[in-house]
């Protein structure tokens, strides 16, 4: 058990009027109490597995229905109807009997983003729970949670978690006296960001390369073992119980039509209370960033935001009074993905910030398709020469002309992901690449912030 | 507990084409091929084994040498050539001996935003190693970076073996965790 943290964590999750009725508090309940994780916590003070007995005692199709009331959407970054993916799951027929499985995506990787490791630390119940009444709707045999590798220190404290449930009836045989069995197992990745594609997370979980498979066939029809499965994150999951618990038309009255509920956005970089916020979707960026996160950390003017984990495009400061839904940051060229919100101030070298992310994405790309394996790794060498003072006449042009060949033509949206950054520095802050090109030095004059590795390329 | 250094003499990663002899393996213990084989067992397919018998044997002995990969392979009834492929394809999988305490820096943006270059270039200098090359002269400490940690609230950060350490923003609390681990109260490599 030396892995259950015993220390208070630095991290911010309250501010003034956080579980009001105007900002609820449904899935960062209790994070910041080490003791907050216990079976016992959960019931005596959060109403704990009261969704899921009310789960248990409908019929599976009436569960789904009520979540797709809810018009809940995949907070892992695609931003897909929770309840539709469940639809997809196929019934038994004469031919075919099938195990059907449910697999909780918790490989936290995309930098940026923080916001699963807060659940499953401080409220790894509502993630079982959750799992428990998604299991009964699809009905499913096996669940699987499966976390990165870093995360070890959090797999004791799951372990513990769902040894609690079993012991309590609301895991293993027959629970809650339905005839239903349902478990649930950890499985720990081992440092590879592209498993948390759902397909390279499924042939990981199967203990091979986590090297994304050719869709179609869809993982709701061959998944995990050849079997059908939903993979689902586990913000997602954690918020199945409040659903089921309030109704999900209650649900759907959070947030904004057709971007339902709350969210935890994940703030970090130049700003002062860095932290994990829960809040309805729709609320404008700067009152997240100023209000909430008290703007610019450095007293220095605030320059740039990735909105939603390190592979949405950039914002400049032109865009921070954009509302925090999937639709509106899209219509505005970005995208709300994983709600991890990067800040940048002004004295922040673009090319360097460019640079950093992009060796990220060449690092984890997983080999299998040319334009991403080669494409990432060219855009890097690029960036480095800019940032290095060795740029060449045209190098501009050519990184510029690099996205498109990378974007659709690869298996997996790694691709896309490191184009997205690319394309959007490129775009808005153009004059810092020239600079750099022309002047082979930095215009806003930082010093760097590049480690070794990159630096030394 | 004293955990013993990770092994010196056991095989090093070997240099293309070259085959290592037969003979040459790290034994597992029955007690770690016992769990390897209960683990897989909980799988619709052995297969899935993989990853956690990894970490077993990774455990025992420190780092992968082949040798350990063949015992894996063995004590799970798949193909060598699986279980290497696999073993090299995920970062956590180490192929090099590390230190008894093993630093990861994130470097990633939002813990470089926050000073992590700078973080790096002390851990570097405090412990001796440096990143990719395996354990100081003393084989107390080793040094890598990393991509995110989840921790990028609270950057920059370091992983410590098993544990996650943030708020890195001056030298004394880096001094204050490297004589925590001087002392044995952070968990070693292993442990
Ligand atoms: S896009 Fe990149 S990461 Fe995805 S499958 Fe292709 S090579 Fe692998
Ligand atoms: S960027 Fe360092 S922990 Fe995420």
């Amino acid at each position: 058990m030396a892995a259950i943290r015993t220390k208070p964590d630095h991290q911010l999750y309250t501010f003034e009027g956080f579980g009001s009725s105007k900002y609820p508090n449904l899935m960062l309940r209790g994070a910041g109490d080490l003791h907050n994780w216990h079976l016992k916590v959960y019931t005596e003070k959060w109403e704990g597995y009261e969704a899921c007995r009310k789960a248990l005692k409908m019929e599976p199709a009436a569960v789904t229905a009520e979540v797709k009331a809810s018009d809940l959407r995949g907070r892992g970054g695609a931003g897909f109807r929770t309840g539709m993916k469940w639809g997809f799951m196929p019934k038994d027929t004469p031919e075919r009997k099938v195990t059907r499985y449910l697999v909780c995506n918790g490989d936290e990787g995309e930098p940026g983003t923080f916001k699963d490791r807060a659940i499953l630390e401080y409220n790894p119940h509502q993630l079982i729970e959750g799992m428990v009444i998604a299991g009964w709707a699809m009905q499913c045999r096996t669940g699987f949670i499966y976390l990165r590798g870093e995360f070890s220190w959090l797999i004791d404290k799951l372990e513990a978690a769902l040894q609690e449930a079993r012991d309590a009836g609301f895991l293993g045989k027959d629970i809650l006296g339905t005839g239903w069995d349902f478990d649930i197992l950890t499985y720990r990745g081992a440092g590879a960001y592209i498993c948390g594609e759902e397909t390279a997370l499924l042939n990981s979980l199967e203990g091979r390369r986590g090297e994304p498979r050719v869709k179609p066939p869809f993982p709701a029809s061959v998944g995990a073992f050849g079997q059908p499965t939903t993979v689902n994150n586990v913000e997602t999951l954690a918020a199945v119980a409040p659903i089921l618990r309030m109704g999900g038309h209650a649900y759907a009255q959070l947030g904004t039509p057709g971007n339902t509920g709350t969210r935890i956005y994940g703030l970090s970089g130049h700003v002062k209370r860095p932290g994990l916020y829960e809040l309805p979707l729709g609320l404008p960026m700067d009152f997240i960033l100023n209000d909430l996160g008290g703007g610019s950390s450095t007293g220095r003017k605030l320059k740039a935001v990735i909105p939603g984990g390190s592979s949405a495009p950039v914002f400049d400061a032109k865009d921070f009074d954009c509302p925090m839904d999937f639709d509106t940051v899209k219509a505005r060229g970005s995208m709300a993905g994983s709600g991890g919100m990067i800040v940048m101030d002004e004295s922040t070298c673009m090319v360097q910030a460019l640079l950093r992310l992009t060796h990220f994405y060449a690092h984890e790309s997983c080999g299998q398709c040319t334009p991403c394996r080669e494409g990432c790794n060219w855009m890097e060498m690029i960036l480095h020469r800019l940032e290095h003072g060795q740029g060449r006449p045209g190098d501009l042009e050519l990184l510029a002309s690099l996205p498109p060949r990378i974007n659709l033509r690869t298996l997996c949206p790694l691709g896309d992901a490191a184009c997205g950054p690319v394309e959007s520095f490129l775009q808005k802050f153009r004059g810092e690449f020239e600079y750099h090109l022309e002047h082979k030095t930095c215009m806003v004059g930082a010093k760097s912030i590049l480690p070794e590795l990159v630096a030394a390329h | 507990m004293n955990h013993p250094l990770p092994p010196e003499t056991s095989d090093v990663p070997l240099a293309p084409g070259e085959r290592l002899p037969k003979t040459q393996r790290d034994k597992l213990s029955p007690e770690a091929v016992a769990k390897i084989q209960a683990i897989a067992s909980q799988f619709p397919d052995r297969m899935a084994g993989t990853l956690p018998a990894l970490y077993i044997a990774q455990k025992e002995f420190g780092f992968l040498s082949l040798g350990a990969m063949k015992e894996v392979a063995a004590a799970l009834g798949v193909t060598e050539g699986h279980v290497f492929g696999v073993a090299t394809f995920y970062t956590m999988f180490r192929k090099k001996p590390v230190g008894r305490y093993h630093f990861e820096v994130c470097t990633n943006l939002c813990c470089a935003l926050n000073g992590a270059a700078e973080l790096l270039a002390k851990v570097i200098e405090k412990t001796g190693a440096r990143p990719g090359e395996g354990p100081s002269p003393d084989g107390l400490w080793s040094v890598d970076e990393v991509e995110c940690l989840a921790s990028c609230g609270s950057g920059p950060c370091i992983q410590i073996n098993h544990g996650v350490f943030d708020e890195f923003v001056d030298e004394a609390k880096l001094e204050a965790l490297m004589d925590a681990c001087r002392r044995g109260e952070t968990a070693a490599w292993g442990e």
